[in-house]
């Protein structure tokens, strides 16, 4: 790069992981002027659209995104999506490096059959149409039957589950999008079974979401206690590897199977089961049941605890609505090289690599999609740390942008995205959204539709 | 009195950087960082000032009388946390 110029850097995807790439790079150069690109109208990803309504403090973390990256002059460009409106050629000709950071948008599914049925959905989906993201709330789930089953043990099920369970006066005092809260008051749900693959000593839920759904207002948590008995080698492996967690889930379990009959009286149930999966769902036009086979836990070659089937007997549960969260995978992205055994875009510590090997000059991943969908929020700080380590040794070698000065990007900006959302758009949907929340003694009030949004966003000065 | 780590962390760091007693924990590059689900403090090293509260992008820290009662597990957690794993442990690898 000519010296004396500061590098203009474009991230793409300004959830939790291209913020904390935002605001480590502000750090490492505070000359860069970094353009933050998103999809969607808003900012911050799954901050918004995918941590439960319920759990409002983490949301606490915007104002920190806030602070260190748009405050501190970072711009937004919302509702641009790159590989339609502007393509990577051109950000490398505006940009002295594009860093990706798009996550997993899409979600693994289970391989049964029936799994297409109305009725069977990724848990992702009912999270988005919770939350209000635009592109889902026109679905619908139907919650008039007696027992839904949500399948996998991660922090995306207990969220589904917890928010099936709540009672609509909980709801109320969230910022669960309105088109939700209003299937959820009319929910007839009764039941709903959690069903894990593995054991309770392999469960992945953190022993926080754990305590949460044993201790729901008005929810009885069912336990069998005999799917708490461990077999050898999951003893042995908790006894000599198992993490806190898993020790912490295992007394939590005990302690709630042992406190059954103190609570009769409850307006829904959680039944978690163990080692079970998923064989076929039923139904004639939707999902009315699902079956499922037992497994036990047996040691890979690699020494990892794995599910196997044991036995022929299966098991048929009625239901009307079956969630899977079972993982999540990132999509290829135009332009740029895709692994597609690992569904990340390859790279070494943040540097996406051509399939030969070399480093792709410029071009940078941070979070799920360099990753894989693994840790929880602040795993991207340290994943934008490593990423803006190499970006920042790198930058001054690397060539400037064809274009001389950030107003070109702006025109290209204007001619593609005529309601292009900026900062200032975000925070007249933001005011108008908190605004109306404050009307409702709710923490928010989300706008969930694009055409409310723009045009909320269209409101700034 | 020792201030408490509630189970919203999201093991976002600043804490680590601000404590002035390296007294939260597992730290980032330590063999348990990875699987902990979130940050602890160290009830017997805690010095109560309040450095790591100011820092919490989510207000997930407590000072020991102040714990939300929903969140009144997390003392004894914290403490349990140093119990199980000594800190040559945790730091040897």
């Amino acid at each position: 790069m000519m010296p004396g110029r500061r590098p203009r850097v474009a991230i793409i995807g300004a959830g939790p992981a291209g913020a904390f790439a935002a605001s480590c790079l502000l750090r490492a150069r505070g000359d860069a002027e970094i353009d933050l690109f998103e999809r969607l109208p808003t900012p911050w990803g799954l901050l918004r659209g995918g941590v439960a309504p319920d759990h409002q403090e983490i949301k606490r973390l915007q104002d920190t995104f806030d602070r260190e990256t748009l405050q501190r002059g970072c711009r937004f460009f919302g509702n641009v999506e790159i590989g339609v409106d502007v393509s990577h050629a051109e950000l490398m000709r505006h940009y002295t490096a594009v860093i990706y950071a798009t996550g997993a948008q899409t979600d693994k599914s289970l391989g049964i059959p029936g799994e297409d049925l109305p009725g069977s959905c990724a848990a992702t989906e009912f999270v988005a149409w919770y939350n209000g993201h635009p592109d889902y709330r026109d679905l619908e789930f139907d919650l008039s039957a007696k027992r839904a089953v949500v399948i996998g043990n991660g922090n995306v099920a207990a969220d589904v589950v917890r928010m099936l369970t709540r009672s609509a006066s909980e709801l109320e005092r969230t910022d669960v999008a309105d088109h939700a809260l209003e299937a959820l008051r009319h929910s007839s749900l009764e039941e709903v079974v959690v069903l894990g693959r593995r054991g309770p000593a392999q469960a992945a839920f953190t022993s926080a979401e754990l305590r949460e759904l044993g201790h729901l207002d008005g929810v009885q948590l069912l336990i069998d206690g005999d799917e708490l008995e461990l077999d050898d080698i999951s003893r042995e492996w908790l006894d000599e590897h198992g993490t806190f967690t898993a020790r912490t889930n295992m007394t939590l379990l005990r302690e709630f199977a042992a406190r059954l009959a103190q609570r009769a009286v409850a307006r829904r149930r959680i039944a978690l089961r163990f080692l079970r999966s998923p064989v076929a769902i039923h139904g004639t036009g939707r999902v009315e049941a699902l079956d499922v086979r037992r497994n036990e836990i047996v040691r890979s070659d690699g020494g990892l605890l794995r599910a196997r089937p044991v036995g022929e007997e299966i098991e048929t549960i009625e239901c009307g609505l079956v969630l899977r969260s079972v993982g999540y995978r990132a999509v290829p992205l135009p332009e740029v090289p895709f692994d597609e055994r690992n569904f990340v875009l390859p790279n070494e510590r943040g540097r996406v690599m051509t399939p030969d090997g070399e480093p792709l000059p410029g071009v940078y991943a941070v979070g799920w999609i360099k990753r894989g969908p693994t840790g929880i929020l602040g795993t991207n700080k340290r994943d934008a740390e490593e990423t803006v380590t190499c970006l920042a040794s790198d930058i001054d070698a690397l060539p400037s942008p064809a274009t001389p000065g950030r107003h070109e990007i702006d025109a290209l900006l204007a001619a593609r995205v005529p309601e292009l959302v900026t900062a200032d758009g975000w925070r007249a949907i933001d005011a108008h959204e908190l605004q109306r929340g404050r009307s409702e003694l709710r923490p928010r009030v989300k706008l969930a539709s694009s055409d409310e949004l723009l045009a909320a966003a269209a409101t700034a000065p | 009195m020792t201030y408490v780590i509630a189970g919203s962390c999201i093991k976002d760091d600043s804490c680590i950087e601000v404590c002035p007693v390296d007294c939260i924990h597992p730290k980032p590059g330590a063999p348990d960082f990875e699987t902990a689900e979130q940050l602890y403090i160290d009830p017997a090293i805690c010095i109560d000032c309040d450095a790591c509260v100011e820092a919490c992008p989510v207000d997930a820290i407590f000072a020991e009388f102040e714990l939300p009662e929903k969140y009144d597990y997390a003392l004894d957690l914290n403490g349990r946390f140093f119990e199980e794993m000594s800190t040559a442990e945790r730091t040897a690898g």
